[in-house]
């Protein structure tokens, strides 16, 4: 692989770009592979690129029924934050939050990483008493968040109305570190780096089975055939049901269309990302100047990646009182992704009945900015059979009464 | 947006005037049930690509609960009935079966 940098820019320039080459393969796939990743998202990519990095397993298919990074890669509102309440939450998702910041030079492709702070607003008392609880467990965390005063906000963010007389801005929890990405550059550098690896990433290839040698995983069935393995990992967020369902276990998981829209471009008004749970809709501007709004989830099941246009009003009507600007922006386009809902709102990163195969799934709303820290802990679990990131995540939790209630900090919105 | 009718009022109205329930016909595993069966009774659902039977409720309506039948790959609603049974009726389940031929649902089919 050829790296790129500033002289290779250079280089490309002096030769009419025609040097650069593909960022991955397209192999067709081998009879046979160590370790099948299904899903070629983030989570899945860098559960990838991390078996290689730290486990040297390198012998690796990445299987993906539509494009890489198709799915709710593509489609999240790419915020990044790691103020969660629970320890093994923090864990993870401060570890997440940490990788993204060297992933640009880690991966040899630039992710657009962008620290620019994260408020989630307190616009109720209870809100009020829950941030503060979150900041003081973040601070015996080691996560660096702060509850901050309205006006504190203001000076964040100068197009805030404070006032506003059915939901006002009490404070906020500030975590400065949060902040956004691009997403499709996470998935593609990922894939490039895997690729350089020698693994195998397989696109439009779809899982039709999994099959098993008595109570151990063999393989899948796939639209290009069987294909071999040791060990299989299921990481495919909205459809994990489906391929449970094919490996012959079942799954505490609900699948809801949850659904995001960008205004047009406008010029920089706000360079912090805001978060209103109370109202359901968070806001941040891309580097385009689009406003890039999420809402609320659908409440029913649902698989076909669009949401209701009535969330979309709710969205905005309360976005109106807490921005009253946005109510002259026109919105340029909507789109929704099919998330994977847990009863606790926390993942499942976990073994399963079935000997070898590997589930990572559950990240609900969340999920983007968990993506390094996921793959992380997802490769040492299916290295090692087991890793401290994921312990506390495991698919007995349930059973257990080990629930990891994140629902104030991830159940309404992301 | 789904369609919905509401089997005792009979209105017919728009989803934001019914809430969603979740699953249908769970059966409940209480004191004295294995911890298998009360685990799957508490967590585990079904998350079908296709048919699925849910509970719904006419919130800004006449306030009742009641059972639908609807497709979560094409959002299609199949048809709405009442809530005090334990199984689809046979009548809704034949009407499925002409559009999902070898439909399966738990252990309705």
């Amino acid at each position: 692989m050829k790296r790129y940098s500033a002289f290779a820019i250079a280089r490309e320039a002096a030769r009419y770009h025609s040097g650069w080459e593909r960022a991955w393969r397209s192999p067709e796939p081998k009879r046979k592979y160590d370790v099948i990743i299904v899903g070629a998202g983030g989570h899945g990519l860098a559960t990838a690129y991390y078996l290689g990095k730290n486990f040297g397993i390198t012998n690796v298919a990445v299987i993906e029924k539509g494009w890489l990074g198709g799915g709710n890669t593509g489609r999240n509102t790419t915020i990044i934050r790691s103020n969660y309440l629970q320890d093994p939450s923090a864990a993870i998702y401060e570890k997440s939050r940490s990788l993204y910041e060297t992933m640009s030079q880690d991966l040899n492709y630039n992710v657009m990483f962008s620290p620019r702070g994260v408020i989630m607003l307190a616009q109720t008392h209870h809100e009020v008493r829950g941030y503060q609880r979150t900041a003081h467990a973040n601070a015996l965390q080691g996560v660096t968040t702060e509850f901050i005063t309205p006006q504190k906000v203001k000076e964040l963010v100068p197009i805030i109305n404070l006032a506003g007389p059915r939901y006002p801005v009490l404070g906020g929890l500030w975590q400065a570190r949060g902040g956004t990405a691009r997403h499709d550059a996470v998935a593609w550098g990922y894939a490039r780096a895997c690729s350089d690896m020698g693994m195998d990433i397989i696109q439009k290839c779809e899982v039709t089975g999994v099959r098993r040698d008595g109570g151990r995983v063999a393989g899948v069935d796939t639209t290009k055939g069987p294909i071999d393995c040791d060990k299989l990992g299921i990481v495919v967020a909205g459809h994990s049901g489906v391929l449970a369902d094919m490996a012959g276990f079942r799954l505490p998981i609900e699948s809801v269309a949850l659904q995001a829209l960008v205004s047009e471009p406008i010029k920089p008004c706000m360079d912090v990302v805001v978060m209103a749970n109370t109202v359901h809709g968070y806001m941040s501007q891309s580097d385009k100047g689009e406003m890039v709004i999420g809402g609320g989830a659908d409440g029913y099941n649902n698989y076909t990646q669009r949401g209701s246009f009535h969330h979309i009003e709710e969205t905005v009507r309360a976005l109106i009182e807490t921005f009253p600007m946005v109510s002259r922006l026109k919105m340029l386009r909507q789109w929704g992704g099919i998330v994977d809902m847990t009863g606790d709102r926390s993942p499942i990163l976990s073994k399963t009945p079935v000997d070898g195969v590997f589930i990572n799934c559950g990240w609900g709303t969340g999920g983007f900015k968990a993506i390094p820290g996921s793959g992380w802990g997802m490769a040492e679990l299916i290295a090692k059979g087991r890793s401290p990131l994921t312990d506390a995540f495991s698919l007995d939790r349930f059973k257990e009464g080990r629930f990891i209630d994140e629902s104030v900090a991830a159940g309404v919105a992301h | 947006m789904l369609i919905l009718e509401c089997p005792y009022c009979g209105v017919t109205g728009e989803e934001t005037e019914f809430h969603g329930g979740g699953e249908a016909h769970i059966k409940r595993f209480g004191p004295g049930s294995s911890d298998d069966d009360f685990h799957d009774y508490l967590f585990t659902r079904e998350n079908p690509f296709g048919v699925h039977f849910e509970r719904w409720r006419h919130v800004s309506g006449c306030g009742k609960w009641f059972h639908a039948a609807r497709c979560t790959k094409t959002l299609e609603v199949f048809g709405t009935y009442s809530a005090q049974t334990t199984e689809p009726p046979s009548d809704l389940r034949a009407a499925i079966s002409d559009k999902r031929p070898g439909w399966t649902w738990r252990e309705f089919s």
